[in-house]
């Protein structure tokens, strides 16, 4: 300690005032902050905003599977360059512009301090950078689209030689573009990520043990670790991809001494811990709301953290399951398999875990409550459905068929959509104040929810009859083009359109509410965590004075306690 | 931005937040080199002929630079040491040492990558010289982060304040130094 206490500089007497700091005009308030709340309300608006544009990217190309050939309304005609484009940037945006922005991101800067009990993160401007780069990338992936040839249409995954010969591509500017776009999103999210985990192992809140702190924290800090962890080899391949595509190297190309299959390994090594970037946010969210909505103690709240870790450390070991038809050694395949199936060990115990905690609760149904069982329940169609990917035996079979993409919308759908709603409508009255409409919220739950299982059941029964996933136009090959898979085809695009339609709820509910919708005072779900112990929303700073903790995060149906809450700053 | 947040003096592991910080960066930097360092010798496993190409890098060049880049840690250490006993200028003297060490290093680079060009082997003239210049420059890149951050540092301690920073600028200079030392034999010496 000794050490430290110089750089200690003198502390504002308490009780510590909210910072007083210029907050003069609308740009330096909203644009300009290093306040981590404001931060948040940038990446979680910023994500939606891209979601919106993805959204609208899938109803476009689903639109031409369905109805091939057709002038599809608010968009026309849809070339084959324009679907590649379109499909890619779906992809690119879904998990790279909106899960992570606003799950790990999002809720990382808005939870975080506020569960920890601090004022801010530990580099607030650092934090305010990590934002600016982040839209920055997004900016230059928006910009990708609009350069003569058109935005990159050579897949998410962007293999070469696909992605590195723009005589293949025919997207020479769009693709260098969007592999500098990932690039920069990656180092915000280095960034944001040093600031999570030094704000959650540094600044927590005196008396704070490392198992007092709630899921959420611990899975926001385990996921930014696995991303801190996974993505440095892909920024490296990115820059050999950028030279590739512009400086004449030959990194990906055998015939200069250079493998395509690298790219692969580089990617995988860090797409497969970054489904575990995006998933463990999801789940902390839904480990807060399940607690609080059951009235119970968190089942086992060490469990679930050792299963994070295990989950964290396997998702390294896994990543060449996606690889199985590249020409990797058979013997190879079998050790991969064995790790991927490994993996869901625990997950699923994972997901025990939740549904004990539901199990003999007094469960209220309110919208968070709802989304938050929903992620439950859709999410094992998800993790089953990856069994069968996972052995290298049928994933061989199933390689690029619309099974593969039905399993992980299945996956990252919940993640993205499901967690992030359900975490939205659990801390909107903390974050803006104000309680969200109910009705709305429901009407909004299951028109989303039920289409979204009849979009993608049918591509599971498509993906087992053979639809290959990177196809433009189905009427070009007679075995795919059967009046009964053009059916489900129909069907899930019409599906999308129902969910897409929804979402209009969704958005009239939050601005209605957060003009008209009753205050919301402190604590309106009767939590026990930090974040509902200070104002609705909390003034800059959060806390007037700042809070002591007691006791874990769960403390819920004590026995002998009159109240079956209890809040982890009151003494007792 | 006068209010510096309470978070950011706080210590619930007992190391500085910045100190705690700069370690994190470095996890990360790690996996960046990794990745780069991991190909490349997978890469030059599989391929004997690139010993060929291995063979005209100037092993003295990268010897100098060696020793050049560790000595230069040396005076970022004895900055450090000052800084501990509240001596700011000093510091920023010492510290000052180390960019001029920054900068015979990026010299020396220039020279030798020019003499390399020169002779005609660029980016493009294999397998080996594309790893030797992507790996390189990444290091040169840092190298430069470094000096303009250490720059920054230097400047405020020069007026005895944030002394802590001369530490933690130390720290990353140090992983510089041992990212070099990998590309040194790798690149230089196994011929």
């Amino acid at each position: 300690m000794a050490e430290i206490a110089p750089h200690v500089e003198a502390r504002p007497s308490a009780p510590h005032a909210p910072h007083g700091h210029a907050e003069s005009n609308w740009f330096i308030k909203y644009c300009w902050s290093t306040d981590h709340k404001i931060i948040s309300l940038q990446y979680m608006f910023t994500g939606m905003c891209f979601a919106m544009v993805a959204g609208f990217m899938a109803y476009v190309f689903r639109m031409q599977i369905a109805y091939p050939g057709m002038n599809v309304p608010f968009f026309g005609h849809v070339s084959a360059d324009a679907y590649n484009a379109l499909i890619t940037n779906h992809g690119s945006i879904m998990v790279f512009w909106v899960a992570m922005p606003v799950l790990l991101a999002g809720f990382g800067n808005l939870l975080i301090p506020l569960m920890c009990g601090c004022d801010d993160m530990v580099f607030p401007r650092i934090n305010r950078l990590s934002y600016q780069l982040f839209l920055l990338s997004g900016l230059i992936l928006v910009a990708s689209w609009f350069v003569p040839g058109g935005g990159f249409g050579g897949a998410w995954t962007a293999y070469p030689p696909l992605s590195s010969t723009a005589k293949y591509n025919l997207t020479p500017m769009g693709s260098s573009m969007w592999v500098l776009a990932v690039a920069f999103e990656f180092v915000a999210f280095l960034l944001g990520g040093i600031n999570f985990i030094v704000t959650a192992m540094n600044a927590r809140a005196p008396g704070m043990k490392a198992f007092d702190v709630p899921l959420a924290v611990w899975m926001i800090v385990v996921a930014s670790l696995l991303f801190m962890a996974s993505v440095g080899p892909l920024i490296a391949g990115a820059v050999m991809l950028l030279f590739d595509q512009n400086l004449g190297t030959g990194f990906y190309n055998p015939a200069r001494g250079g493998d395509p299959i690298l790219w692969q390994h580089l990617f995988w090594f860090f797409g497969h811990p970054e489904v575990y970037v995006v998933l463990l946010p999801a789940m902390g969210i839904v480990a807060e709301i399940i607690t609080v909505f059951s009235r119970k103690k968190m089942f086992s709240y060490r469990t679930v953290i050792y299963t994070v870790v295990a989950t964290g450390v396997l998702s390294f070991f896994v990543w060449a399951h996606h690889q199985f038809i590249a020409g990797i050694d058979p013997r190879m395949a079998n050790v991969f398999t064995v790790t991927t199936v490994i993996i869901s060990i625990p997950v699923a115990e994972m997901c025990f875990l939740y549904i004990a905690t539901l199990y003999g609760g007094s469960i209220t149904f309110t919208t968070p409550m709802l989304w938050a069982l929903a992620f439950l329940a859709e999410f094992l169609i998800g993790g089953v459905t990856g069994i069968y990917l996972g052995a290298s035996g049928a994933a061989i079979f199933f390689h690029d068929t619309y099974f593969v993409v039905a399993h992980f919308h299945y996956t990252f759908y919940p993640i993205a959509i499901i967690g992030t709603l359900a975490g939205f409508t659990f801390w909107f009255p903390k974050m803006f104040g104000r309680m969200l409409n109910e009705t709305l919220g429901k009407i909004h739950f299951w028109g989303s929810i039920i289409p979204f299982n009849f979009i993608f059941i049918p591509m599971f029964f498509l993906g087992l009859s053979g639809e290959h996933r990177r196809i433009y136009d189905y009427t070009n090959f007679p075995d795919l083009a059967t009046p009964s898979m053009q059916a489900l085809r129909i069907t899930s695009t019409v599906a999308l359109v129902v969910m897409l339609l929804f979402q209009f709820v969704f958005i009239a509910n939050v601005i209605y509410s957060w003009l008209r919708g009753p205050k919301a005072e402190k604590n309106p779900w009767r939590s026990n965590t930090l974040e509902w112990t200070t104002e609705s929303p909390p003034p800059h700073g959060n806390w007037t004075e700042m809070p002591t903790v007691y006791r874990g995060p769960y403390e819920q149906a004590t026995p002998g306690r009159e109240s079956d809450f209890w809040p982890q700053d009151e003494k007792d | 931005m006068s209010v510096k947040t309470i978070a950011t003096q706080r210590a619930s592991m007992n190391i500085p937040t910045g100190r705690l910080g700069v370690w994190w960066v470095l996890v990360s930097e790690i996996v960046i080199f990794g990745g780069v360092l991991v190909s490349y010798i997978m890469h030059r496993l599989g391929h004997v002929e690139w010993a060929e190409q291995a063979a005209y890098t100037n092993m003295w060049a990268g010897a100098f630079n060696t020793l050049v880049l560790l000595s230069s840690s040396l005076s970022a250490v004895l900055a450090h040491q000052a800084a501990e006993r509240g001596d700011g200028p000093k510091a920023a003297k010492l510290l000052y040492l180390t960019i001029l060490g920054g900068g015979i290093f990026l010299t020396v680079k220039t020279f030798e990558w020019g003499h390399e060009i020169a002779e005609g082997f660029t980016l493009q003239s294999g397998g080996f010289w594309s790893y030797y210049y992507t790996a390189a420059g990444l290091h040169a890149f840092h190298v430069m982060a470094g000096m303009a951050v250490m720059a920054w540092v230097a400047s405020s301690a020069r007026k005895n304040q944030e002394l802590h920073r001369v530490e933690n600028v130390g720290i990353y200079w140090h992983f510089v130094d041992i990212v070099w030392i990998f590309l040194f034999p790798l690149l230089y010496i196994a011929k």
